[in-house]
């Protein structure tokens, strides 16, 4: 028998990952006869009528297959760490050269189009990305913790997003956020996750609420860690839960105390007066933090002043860097503006999808509002709404465990792996897994705005199939390689 | 197990897969508001439309009714191989309308889906029994019975007004109202009480299933709703006299109006030529037809046309002359064939001079109204002529003239009056005096009334001073007027002043042949008819011919406009027409020896005579 990629010890059979590849097939399997169903008319066809989407799901799915057995048993899992570099920048080139050479669909300049055949170079770019950064932080001697390291590291990741970005792509950049997750578990401060975190809860508070209200929230959980660090929580509960519970009140104090808009007292803003708290509080703070030589106070007031920036700067980002629609779906989302028949519709109609299927759903072909074209992009984006719409909530949770079942195993299989180019990699797929996954359905019951990312493996398209297949048997194959030493 | 960084990320992956799956129960499981929503998306509505209400008229005759006809429906996904040729034979049309009508269904089939659609609309009973015996042979074909609009009297399709299927437009204007496919009424009474008339569509609740297939009734139609029908309403029209006005009118171009003074109710409102009610009924047939006739007949010009008034306007200058003292009835005023200003001469008839008020008007004298104008507008009681000619104005407007009567005939414009700011504008100021307009004494120039106008002078001459609100349509059972139309309004002029005018009219026509009196031949024994006659000056062609009419002297029951375009005199045609209208509304009939100029008014044709742009 021929040397197909260095498995020498152990069967074919025993070696590749079965359960992950059944898991494969049968996600791909729902989502073409899901397709099926989201195309399905008052005028009924055969499943493989390449004339009707769900045909040519049939022709995507038998490529994919192929793209699986030459990477399963052709391709040596061995050059992929070599190849990464060249790899990463041809589609670098690719995603550049796009803007100017593809053609504009919805908005966005991301798709080439031979003859009729469109492919989107974002999609895998998420593979190169992953290779690289498999490739860089595997090398000896490379810590996350490393200032160069970590530029190198951000580099990688914010190259490709940016470009994306440019694009009009926002929703697919999005995805590479995901990343955060692999170098966290590569090292990356919890802390950093943490900021991610709140910087996007801050900004989201500014526009929901207020900048005063989300100021307040961020000098209490600030003040808050600071004070747990340092373990003096007891100070926290005697002086700053009351001092914010006080500011808190500030702006119904004032309106209680004079009703003439016009007066000295009303020109005064509530968010005015808790700037100047802070304004007041920061010399202590730093002199405390200082003279402690307390590198954790002195980060936290470093990132509260930051915190406040992005305050400010929220009001910007969102009315001048987001675009049009954008700023819409995130208004929608954020119930700031409700229009169920305008930018919301997408959403609404796919929740009364999915909310109408119940406990056990219609019944496959039977969904009302999927095949009478309610729901919009139903079999690429939204084609949750015809899983959630014919199998009901029961169809919906098996299909959001088998993906957990596939990112589990896959970081499962990452964290057995010898060589941390495999882990790194594995990481990485479950991550771009994860985000489409919690994007997409999140966007289809209302949790996410309207993001227009699909449905791994699920939803209808070339592109995206063929790059989550190669994304994902890279992966099985890498794993089967360590496997041999089992 | 460990809390390493692996665990960490593998619980936040369950938590995050916990979220969407709570989310999901919410709301698939909880709550019922996304299961509603799909049930409206799912529910098919199947409208009923409601019959119009009957439009009656003041003496419970039925101006417009409903019919029965029928769609015939089709739904081309069931339709079979059938006999083309026998069905355009049962139908009454021809093989290429029903193969154009397949042939269209079969290309937009994808959008018709299971869809039933409408093939030929409001087919006649008659046809429609013949489909219904062999309808068996048509599988996919249906009929659907709809109740369209009926016209027992020839009442003119201006005042009753057609009723259309609603536009984008007229659904923009009325938001919310009307839904494309739904009926309204677009002119005359069918628009002024469109709201009462329209009554309240219903529908049936289908439930479909995915396959866009009709299952089964909704709750078995527990939610369905009737149509609620329209309302019946009274108008103030008298049908029979309206027939008649609508056949006088015929082959001439102008406006007959009669109102009752006591009430301010329209009895009979003739627009000439008019939309001829069998058109009515399918106004969608004959648009273009209606739009393309020279004559404008789609132009009510009873309440739309300004036309000078000529010299029925006299009485309205006479009344204000008394009421502001510049005269008095007995003042004599000298005329010798017309009113001489410098070189300027303005005609007038050979009749006796001098003359007084009552004689004035009796023998229509336009030089006594030139004396009277001046009179009013040189009145050392203001400062300068601008104020008072917009005092002048300010009683001519106090008749109703110059602006919308407020009638609930829809469409009504208000004609002009002028005032200072006009002349000034068109002269400069200072640039014109009395004799600059003195034209408008005898009702010309730059004076726009409508007939609905003169007839509501009429009857405020009528009434010695005041007058109602015309309007068209009566309290009954469902509707209420508005009190508007119940309240008197009084002019500028004190009511001591009418007698006189009165009296001059009176004579106008009651002195026999002869005696000067222009109106005679209006003039009908017993009915004490008062009336003044017009003739408009119209450079374009024949003078048009203008009357105004009430009867009885006392306690009077009717007062007419007519205004007949190119007439001539308004002795030749306005004054017979409108008089023989009032014989017919207080007799009944037309005496024998009126008979001849009955027939001779029937029998005019003068449509000749009008100048159209073809």
């Amino acid at each position: 028998m021929r040397d197909l990629g260095g498995h020498r010890g152990r069967g074919l059979a025993k070696t590749i990952d079965w359960k992950l590849v059944i898991c494969y097939l049968l996600l791909v399997l729902i989502g073409w006869v899901n397709i099926y169903a989201s195309v399905q008319s008052a005028e009924p066809s055969s499943i493989f009528d390449t004339s009707c989407r769900s045909g040519m799901q049939a022709i995507w799915i038998g490529t994919s297959l192929v793209i699986a057995v030459i990477i399963l048993f052709v391709l040596s899992p061995r050059i992929y760490e070599g190849l990464s570099l060249p790899i990463y920048l041809f589609v670098i080139g690719l995603l550049v050269a796009v803007i100017f050479l593809g053609v504009e669909v919805k908005g966005s300049r991301s798709w080439f189009d031979f003859g009729g055949i469109r492919f989107q170079p974002a999609e895998i770019s998420k593979i190169s990305t992953s290779l690289m950064l498999a490739t860089v932080m595997s090398q000896l001697g490379y810590r996350i913790g490393r200032a160069r390291d970590f530029i190198i590291t951000a580099l990688i990741i914010l190259l490709p997003m940016g470009i994306i970005v440019l694009q009009s792509e926002t929703g697919s950049a999005l995805v590479y956020v995901g990343f955060i997750f692999m170098l966290y578990r590569e090292g990356l401060s919890g802390w950093l996750l943490f900021m991610v975190g709140m910087a996007i809860l801050l900004f989201i508070l500014t526009l929901t609420a207020s900048p005063f209200v989300a100021i307040l929230v961020m000098a209490g959980v600030g003040s808050f860690c600071m004070c747990l660090y340092s373990g003096r929580l007891k100070w926290w509960f005697i002086i700053g839960v009351p001092l914010i519970v006080l500011m808190a009140f500030v702006p119904s104090i004032m309106t209680a105390l004079t009703e003439d808009p016009e007066s000295f007292i009303a020109s005064i803003k509530p968010l005015y007066i808790l700037l100047g708290a802070l304004g007041l509080a920061l010399p202590f703070a730093l002199y405390f933090a200082f003279r402690e030589m307390n590198r954790f106070s002195q980060l936290a007031i470093g990132a509260m002043i930051a915190g406040t920036m992005l305050v400010f700067s929220a009001d910007f980002i969102f009315n001048s860097v987001l675009q049009d629609h954008q700023r819409k779906r995130i208004e929608v989302l954020l119930g700031m503006k409700e229009d169920p028949s305008g930018v919301g519709y997408n959403v609404n109609q796919s929740k009364i999808a999915i909310g109408s299927g119940g406990v056990f759903g219609k019944g496959y072909l039977n969904g009302t509002q999927t095949t009478f074209g309610f729901v919009p992009e139903q079999s690429t984006d939204f084609i949750f709404c015809t899983i959630g719409e014919e199998w009901g909530f029961f169809g919906c949770t098996f299909v959001i465990l088998l993906y957990v079942f596939l990112i589990w195993r896959i970081i499962k299989n990452a964290e057995r792996s010898r060589e941390a180019f495999t882990r790194i990699y594995g990481y990485c797929v479950a991550c771009c897994i994860f985000m489409h996954l919690f994007i997409n359905i999140g966007m289809t019951i209302g949790l996410m705005p309207v993001i227009g990312i699909p449905l791994p493996l699920i939803s209808y398209g070339g592109s995206s199939l063929w790059a989550f297949t190669a994304l994902i048997f890279i992966f099985i194959a890498l794993d089967r390689n360590e496997r041999k030493y089992f | 197990m460990k809390l390493n960084r692996e665990n960490k990320l593998l619980i936040g992956l369950c938590t995050a897969a916990g979220i969407l799956i709570l989310k999901l129960f919410s709301i698939q499981i909880i709550e019922d508001k996304y299961k509603l929503s799909a049930e409206n998306n799912t529910m098919v509505y199947s409208t009923i439309y409601p019959t119009r209400g009957i439009i009656h008229d003041r003496n419970g005759n039925i101006l417009v009714g409903n019919r029965v006809a029928y769609d015939l429906m089709v739904t081309p996904r069931e339709v079979s191989e059938f006999d083309t040729l026998a069905l355009a034979k049962v139908l009454d049309v021809t093989y290429e309308d029903i193969k154009a009508k397949m042939d269209e269904y079969k290309k937009n089939r994808r959008k018709i889906g299971y869809q039933t659609v409408v093939m030929f609309k409001k087919l006649p009973p008659e046809t429609y029994m013949k489909f219904a015996e062999v309808a068996y042979k048509f599988p996919g074909f249906r009929g659907q019975a709809r109740s369209i609009r009926e016209y027992p009297f020839n009442a003119g399709g201006n005042l009753l007004g057609y009723v259309s299927e609603v536009n984008a437009r007229y659904m923009e204007q009325h938001p919310g109202e009307y839904k494309a496919g739904d009926y309204a009424g677009m002119t005359g009474i069918e628009a002024a009480r469109e709201k009462e008339l329209r009554g309240e569509k219903g529908y049936n609740i289908w439930l479909r299933n995915s396959r866009n297939r009709i299952e089964s009734r909704y709750k078995d139609g527990e939610e369905d709703k009737e149509a609620i029908p329209g309302d019946d309403i009274t108008t103030t029209i008298d049908a029979v006299l309206q027939n008649y006005g609508q056949m006088l009118m015929n082959n001439k171009v102008g406006s007959l109006v009669a109102i009752e003074p006591s009430t301010g109710e329209i009895l009979t409102l003739v627009s000439s030529p008019g939309i001829d009610v069998d058109m009515l009924a399918d106004f969608g047939q004959h648009y273009n037809e209606i739009l393309s006739n020279p004559y404008k007949p789609m132009f009510n010009r009873a309440v739309q046309a300004p036309y000078p008034p000529g010299s029925v306007f006299k009485l309205v200058n006479g009344l204000i002359g008394l009421e502001e003292g510049v005269f008095t009835p007995s003042t004599m005023y000298p005329c010798s064939m017309g009113y001489h200003f410098g070189k300027n001469k303005l005609g007038c008839h050979a009749h006796k001079s001098p003359i007084d008020f009552e004689e004035s008007i009796m023998m229509s004298c336009n030089a006594y109204y030139c004396y009277v104008l001046r009179a009013i507008l040189e009145n050392p009681k203001y400062e300068c002529i601008d104020d008072a000619l917009d005092k002048w104005r300010e009683y001519v407007m106090s008749f109703g003239f110059g602006q919308k009567l407020g009638s609930d005939f829809p469409a009504e414009l208000g004609g002009f009056i002028p005032d200072s700011k006009y002349y000034n504008k068109y002269y400069r100021k200072g640039g014109w005096k009395a004799t600059t307009v003195i034209s408008l004494s005898i009702g010309q120039g730059e004076i726009g009334c409508t007939p609905i106008h003169l007839a509501n002078l009429c009857a405020t001459i009528a009434n010695r001073g005041f007058y109602y609100i015309p309007h068209i349509v009566k309290d009954s059972e469902n509707v209420e007027i508005d009190p508007k139309y119940k309240e008197r309004q009084y002019t500028m002029v004190d009511t001591t002043h009418f007698p006189k005018v009165v009296g001059g009219m009176y004579r106008a026509v009651n002195s026999g042949f002869g005696s000067g009196g222009t109106a005679s031949i209006a003039a009908v024994e017993g009915l004490d008819i008062c009336g003044k006659t017009g003739t408009a000056q119209n450079p374009h062609g024949h003078d048009h011919s203008v009357f105004i009419c009430f009867a009885p002297k006392d306690n009077p029951k009717i007062a007419v406009a007519a205004y007949i375009e190119n007439g001539g005199f308004g002795a030749s045609y306005a004054a017979p027409i409108a008089s023989l209208l009032t014989e017919m509304y207080l007799n009944g009939e037309i005496s024998s020896d009126r008979k001849a100029l009955e027939k001779r008014m029937l029998d005019a044709n003068l449509m000749d005579r009008v100048r159209v742009k073809k």
